[in-house]
């Protein structure tokens, strides 16, 4: 990539969210398990609303999924990103749902239901963070 | 929860409204401007700023309460409130105004905004790359999730909803500019509005360059908007002494649900429905006992045009997926079955933040509206997740 390309923005870590951003970094996509009860959930937060248990697991994800929606985004402009953008929303096999984006496709290819996989890509800042890829570009 | 509780019926009345200019640069501050608009509906109420002891706004809003109070020369405010949920918050001035008078807690209450939306330090649907300032009391903490993969406006939060939505009943974005072009052409005649004598073609909205492909044209768009709008509210009694005829706030609701969000709301199961409107109307119709047949106008939130389907159907005036044949049928025009929007919306008049469509609501009961539906006499206001039921009755 040269040096002057689009990179996009770091996330904001929080304490709250740090448990999936911090995986990311490592190449790994995962979400929070509830210790209490096993429900998955995402985004993260500190208590389960199923059954109120503060502890937690991670659970590891195959990144695995489908495209529930998308939306090809052409303006306004940001630098640090290429255009157009394909916003995506999710539906990992686990059962969660994420917000990300989507590479390596045309945009008059994208299907709402297409399966996906997660793959990482750097930000400003170095930190990794999941996008997804059709699954039959593998 | 056991039965549904909801504002006593009627008790408080809107009996002042007021606004500035809508332009796209004011040329002085949030703060002046919504000096300016309070003035303008303490006059309009027969009141002075000594008769008022509360005031309410969005948590959003830039002036600060100490700054107003000593400007426009309130005496002493004994309640205050925030609304959170953004835009979406709108009409949770009108919810807490009158719960306020209700229970005692205040006696005169102000309701207001004042934005720069378009020439203040950040135009409101720039590309921004952090949380605002005002995270952690806005709602904007989940916005995190967005902005690292480039879903960094309110066009492209709403778009992912929208697009679900289109796929899963077959909805055109013809059928957004349908909507658009009854928007604009109520604008047209609305000196006030953006659009003033500048209707458009279905043929021009399609040429619109896209914003957000497949579903948000440039005229899908609202128009960042600076100005200000405020509102009086007192209690129906001492309401009949003054000098307009009172709108009544027949009922105000909020619906707030599980996993909900306010403009990335994107982790409830069902995304091409906005359930929210559907509880928010059930919490309007059923539960405040008022029927849809009832309404003579409404005032949707239409920030971008798909939301603005999304909440007819959501409401109730129109099947899931029917919003498009609806409006079609000219549903929202004057001569239609819902008059809608009748200022042209925040798409067709300006973006004041939602609160424009309130005084709309109270101009048409009143008889003075630019585009007057005949013999108005209800009204419902939608922000999606918080709205109003506004009647003479
Ligand atoms: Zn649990």
């Amino acid at each position: 990539m040269a040096a002057d390309a689009p990179i996009r923005p770091s996330p904001t870590v929080t304490d709250d969210s740090a448990v999936f951003w911090d995986a990311a970094a490592e190449c790994r996509l995962v979400a929070q398990r509830c210790a209490g009860c096993g429900r998955l959930r995402h985004p993260p937060r500190p208590m389960c609303p199923a059954c109120s248990s503060l502890e937690v697991e991670i659970a590891e994800l195959s990144g695995q999924g489908t495209l529930y929606s998308y939306a090809i985004l052409h303006h306004p402009q940001h630098p640090a990103f290429e255009y157009p953008v394909i916003a995506a929303l999710v539906d990992l096999e686990e059962g969660v749902r994420l917000l990300s984006c989507l590479t390596d496709v045309s945009k008059d290819d994208v299907r709402i239901g297409m399966p996906v996989h997660a793959h990482f890509v750097p930000t400003a800042d170095g930190p990794l963070i999941p996008v997804f890829r059709p699954s039959e570009d593998l | 929860m056991t039965g549904r509780r909801t504002l006593a019926r009627g008790a408080a009345s809107i009996v002042g409204a007021g606004c500035t200019e809508f332009s796209r640069r004011a040329g002085r501050t949030e703060l002046q401007l919504a000096c300016e608009s309070i003035t303008a509906a303490l006059d309009d109420a027969g009141m002075a700023a000594a008769d008022v002891d509360g005031i309410v706004s969005y948590t959003v809003d830039p002036v600060e309460e100490t700054e107003l109070v000593r400007s426009v020369g309130f005496e002493e405010i004994n309640f205050s409130a925030r609304i959170p949920y953004g835009g979406g918050g709108s009409v949770g001035v009108l919810q807490h105004a009158a719960a306020a008078v209700a229970s005692g807690a205040a006696e005169v209450v102000v309701a207001y905004r004042a934005i720069r939306a378009r020439s203040g330090a950040s135009r409101f649907g720039s590309a921004k790359t952090a949380p605002s300032p005002t995270s952690g009391h806005s709602g904007t903490t989940a916005m995190q999730w967005c902005m690292p993969f480039g879903v960094l406006t309110p066009a492209s939060w709403m778009a992912l909803n929208s697009v679900r939505y289109m796929h899963e009943f077959g909805v055109e974005s013809a059928d957004f500019g349908r909507a658009v072009v009854q928007l604009r052409e109520y604008a047209a005649t609305n000196p006030a509005a953006w659009g003033y004598q500048n209707p458009i073609t279905l043929d021009e909205h399609q040429e619109s360059r896209w914003i957000v492909e497949p579903c948000i044209h440039l005229l899908d768009c609202c128009q960042e908007t600076d100005g200000s709008v405020a509102l009086v509210i007192t209690g129906s009694q001492r309401a009949a002494d003054l000098p307009h005829t009172p709108v009544r706030i027949g009922t105000a609701s909020t619906a707030g649900l599980f996993e909900q969000e306010i403009a990335s709301d994107h982790y409830r199961p069902d995304l091409s429905v906005m359930d929210g409107t559907v509880a928010l109307g059930r919490r309007l119709f059923e539960d405040a006992g008022f029927s849809r047949d009832d309404i003579d106008v409404a005032l949707i939130y239409d920030a971008f045009s798909p939301i603005l389907l999304m909440q007819l159907e959501g409401l109730g005036f129109c099947g899931f997926g029917e919003a498009k044949d609806f409006i079609a049928d000219g549903s929202l025009a004057l001569d239609g079955s819902l008059p809608t929007n009748t200022n042209g919306g925040l798409i067709g008049e300006g973006y004041i933040h939602g609160l424009n469509l309130v005084l709309e609501a109270v101009r048409q009961l009143r008889g003075t509206a630019v585009n007057q539906v005949a013999d108005a006499r209800t009204a419902v206001i939608s922000a999606s997740r918080t709205g109003a039921i506004l009647t003479l009755d």
